[in-house]
């Protein structure tokens, strides 16, 4: 049998971590075969390496039967292989016919763009796309920035695609689409390696899947011969609880109350309130407003309109500081931003935040005693695994530096804890323990509201959901009201989904 | 009608080095690269245009001689901005430093005087035949400095170039977006050190017509902030080829006052300030609103 992908025995070392070890990844002609794993099990350099980006330390790559040398990535486009990039590689300013031509402009010297245009048209019919070659891509939906990076790869003659987490950036009725798109595909006679974490997808797309682990190839398996469950154990490597418990709590007093603030100017203001006992999630799409609704509750933005209440109090034009010595905690959404400090030791970063507090200091100057024995302290309870305190945050990996936020911020009993995007970029594992470590906050009473971009998070941790939609909560009940497909049109702009 | 075509002459003659300054610009800016070295560069132009001239008695080897060091200027600035690292906006200072430092020794060692250089042959004015006989617009192609039309043939093709051909699509691209760029197998540091260098010829090609078409002399610090100039009016032409060069005409225009307010009763250094004011209230009004190349001084 003559495989369309045969990579046997690749091995990549960086310094003393292995990334890749031993993989064989085999893709059959015309399948769709995804490519399970969490996040730093290897497979963004697995693909990196079949696309030239990396070069390998051992091991060999067949394309359709030919042993090949892949150096760069148009080594590997001219063998036919094109990657769909999660991080858009598209020109805001152009348009899309200028994005999708660029560097196979297929002309000596002057453009001629009424002959790519009918190059490209050709391929719009022949996949049943439909977009406008005309238009700039900053006025484009993700959605459709996306169509764009496949055109681009078909534009190049691909017969192998590889998509890299493609649905991480879409709603839920996009990525059925591009579902869908990616079945066509398959059907017009390409193969396609999808590489993803999420199980449900790869079940519902999937020919066949390879699982890695910790830089290995756990699993090859048939879509026939699997199941999620199964799934799941090959990649965490153990059993993983996949329902959350969460006990029934009567919520109790409103703890946080955001009163008509305008989160993005000249939209309809906001309104939210947020009870003990209570975890309000935020659905809807990144960028719909949920950062600039997360700065304002902690005080980065000072709106002239609205107010903000925190136990009663009136907090609105209150600093950032007073907030948080008031019961307010904060996980950030961009962690390496706001969280931590990458550069500096353990116990600075747990020092961040607190060093207005009492106890961590006298007469102006650094009680380093007590803030070492502090952060060990947090350390031990919240399992941060590290060489020390003398440790730089930077070097941890996204669990750890997120179970050293969660430690220092709830360090101090909040009253309200105000949680963006708080397990993005992690792996399962550490999932579950932020997950768990929220509800364990809401039964002991605290206020917890919740801004996500993942809809399944959401859903499984809320008693009540509000959905954003640019700028403007265009919905909120309790979670029980919602279905997914329900969120999912709100999230993109259908109102109405809920009656 | 005269004095229409007499202020339209003055203010073309004033463009040439702004116009050049800004295309220079603009070129390296649109490749990602902040080129504040400018300035510099068209010193450097001035004294080697200068040195040159002097040395050999034929202006025309004086331009060569700026077209030469603008290259290198440009080769310089690309490898420490790009194949060192460094910070682009530093660099530029450093060029701009190095110029009015080296400048003044080097005029002491070729022509052994201080502040200026000795008198150079300079380039002649030209008539076009044919288009010198057109009525009223006649006029504008008479006893015209050749570098007029030198800059204009410059400005036609760069603005070809950019809009017309794959190598100024991708050029363009590569400003906004160098890795999406590279993704799509584009060299893009090759690109880069093309544009700067271009860049620097270009620039230096405005400070020869400083000290051999605009004069017949060096004069140590005669380009006078026109690099910064031009560097303002490619901000406020928006990164474009069209727009630079509409702005040099407009800060020409400015510039041009002055040569009408001589003798009124303004203080001469208030006049003298006119366009440095001008392209301050320029630059405040406008930068805001004026879209940067998204990659700008990234590596």
């Amino acid at each position: 049998m003559e495989y369309a992908i045969e990579m046997r025995g690749i091995t990549k070392r960086f310094g003393a971590v292995t990334a890749n070890d031993n993989i064989d990844f085999l893709v059959k002609p015309q399948e769709i075969h995804c490519l399970l794993g969490e996040n730093g099990s290897g497979k963004t350099t697995l693909m990196n390496i079949l696309f030239g980006i990396y070069t390998m330390d051992e091991g060999q790559i067949k394309v359709n039967g030919q042993p090949v040398h892949i150096r760069s990535p148009r080594d590997a486009s001219r063998l036919g292989i094109g990657m769909v990039h999660q991080h858009f590689m598209l020109f805001n300013q152009n348009t899309v016919l200028e994005n999708i031509i660029l560097g196979d402009e297929r002309v000596p010297f002057f453009l001629d763009y009424e002959k790519s245009r009918k190059e490209v048209q050709s391929l719009l019919d022949r996949y049943e796309f439909h977009i406008d070659l005309d238009e700039k891509i900053c006025n484009l939906s993700v959605g459709m920035k996306q169509r764009v990076e496949i055109l681009k790869v078909l534009y190049r003659g691909a017969e192998i695609i590889i998509f890299d987490e493609p649905t991480s950036v879409l709603t839920p009725q996009e990525s059925d689409i591009l579902l869908g798109m990616i079945q066509n595909l398959r059907e017009q006679g390409k193969t396609v390696v999808f590489i993803s974490h999420k199980l449900g997808e790869t079940m519902t797309i999937g020919d066949s899947m390879t699982v890695l682990r910790k830089g290995a190839a756990v699993a090859n398996v048939l879509r026939e011969e699997t199941s999620v469950h199964d799934l799941a154990r090959h990649m965490v490597g153990k059993e993983v609880e996949t329902s959350l418990e969460r006990e029934e709590v009567e919520p109790g007093e409103c703890v946080f109350e955001l009163a008509d603030v305008p989160i993005w100017e000249h939209r309809k203001s906001c309104n939210l309130r947020v009870h003990e006992y209570e975890i309000l999630g935020i659905a809807g799409v990144d960028g719909n407003g949920q950062m600039e609704l997360e700065e304002s509750i902690i005080g980065l933005r000072d709106h002239r309109q609205g107010h903000q209440y925190l136990l009663g109090e009136e907090i609105t034009h209150e600093p950032t500081l007073l907030r948080k010595l008031k019961g307010m905690a904060h996980i950030p959404s961009d962690r390496h931003k706001y969280g931590i400090l990458p550069n500096e030791t353990l116990c600075r970063n747990y020092l961040l935040g607190n060093q207005e507090r009492e106890e961590f200091k006298s007469h102006g100057l650094i009680r380093t005693q007590r803030l070492d024995r502090f952060s060990e302290e947090m350390i031990e309870k919240y399992n941060v695994y590290t060489s020390g305190i003398e440790q730089t945050s930077g070097s941890l990996s996204g669990g750890n530096q997120q179970k050293l936020v969660l430690s220092r911020e709830l360090s101090q009993s909040p009253k309200f804890i105000l949680a963006a995007q708080p397990t993005v970029g992690l792996d399962i594992g550490a999932i579950e323990f932020v997950h768990r470590t929220l509800l364990q906050k809401r039964e002991e009473g605290c206020a917890i509201l919740l801004i996500s971009a993942d809809l399944s998070e959401v859903m499984a941790l809320s008693d009540r959901i509000a959905v954003m939609y640019e700028g403007e909560i265009v919905a909120v009940g309790d979670s029980s009201e919602f279905t997914r497909d329900e969120l999912g049109l709100m999230m993109a702009g259908h109102l109405g989904g809920a009656s | 009608m005269d004095v229409i075509i007499d202020f339209i002459s003055l203010v073309l003659k004033l463009a040439v080095p702004l116009t050049l300054a800004a295309l220079a610009g603009t070129l390296s800016e649109r490749s990602g690269v902040i080129n504040i070295g400018l300035e510099g560069t068209m010193l450097m132009g001035a004294f080697f245009a200068a040195v040159g001239a002097g040395l050999s008695g034929n202006p025309w080897v004086g331009v060569l001689f700026a077209l030469l060091i603008g290259v290198m200027m440009g080769l310089l600035h690309a490898f420490f901005c790009l194949t060192l690292h460094g910070h682009q906006v530093v660099i530029g200072v450093a060029v701009n430093l190095f110029a009015t430092g080296i400048t003044p020794l080097l005029t002491r060692l070729v022509w052994n005087r201080e502040g200026a250089s000795d008198t150079l042959p300079s380039i002649a004015a030209v008539s076009v035949p044919l288009l010198k006989d057109i009525p009223v617009i006649g006029k504008l192609f008479t006893n015209q400095p050749p570098f007029v039309f030198i800059t204009l043939f410059i400005f036609i093709v760069l603005f070809i170039f950019m809009k017309r051909t794959k190598y100024g699509l991708r050029l363009r691209m590569i400003g906004d977006h160098p890795t999406g760029a590279q993704t799509q197998g584009i060299n893009v540091k090759k690109y880069k050190y093309f544009a700067v260098m271009v860049s620097g010829s270009i620039a230096a090609l405005g400070g020869a017509y400083l000290s051999i078409a605009h004069s017949n002399v060096f004069v140590l610090n005669m380009v006078a902030g026109r690099g910064f100039m031009g560097m303002a009016a490619n901000i406020f032409g928006g990164w474009t080829i069209g727009g630079s060069a509409l702005a040099s005409l407009f800060f020409a225009a400015v510039q041009s006052t002055r040569y009408y307010l001589i003798g009124s009763p303004i203080p001469d250094q208030f006049v003298l300030m006119i366009p440095y004011v001008a392209t301050l209230i320029i630059l405040t009004a406008f930068s805001r609103n004026s879209r940067s190349p998204e990659g700008l001084g990234k590596i």
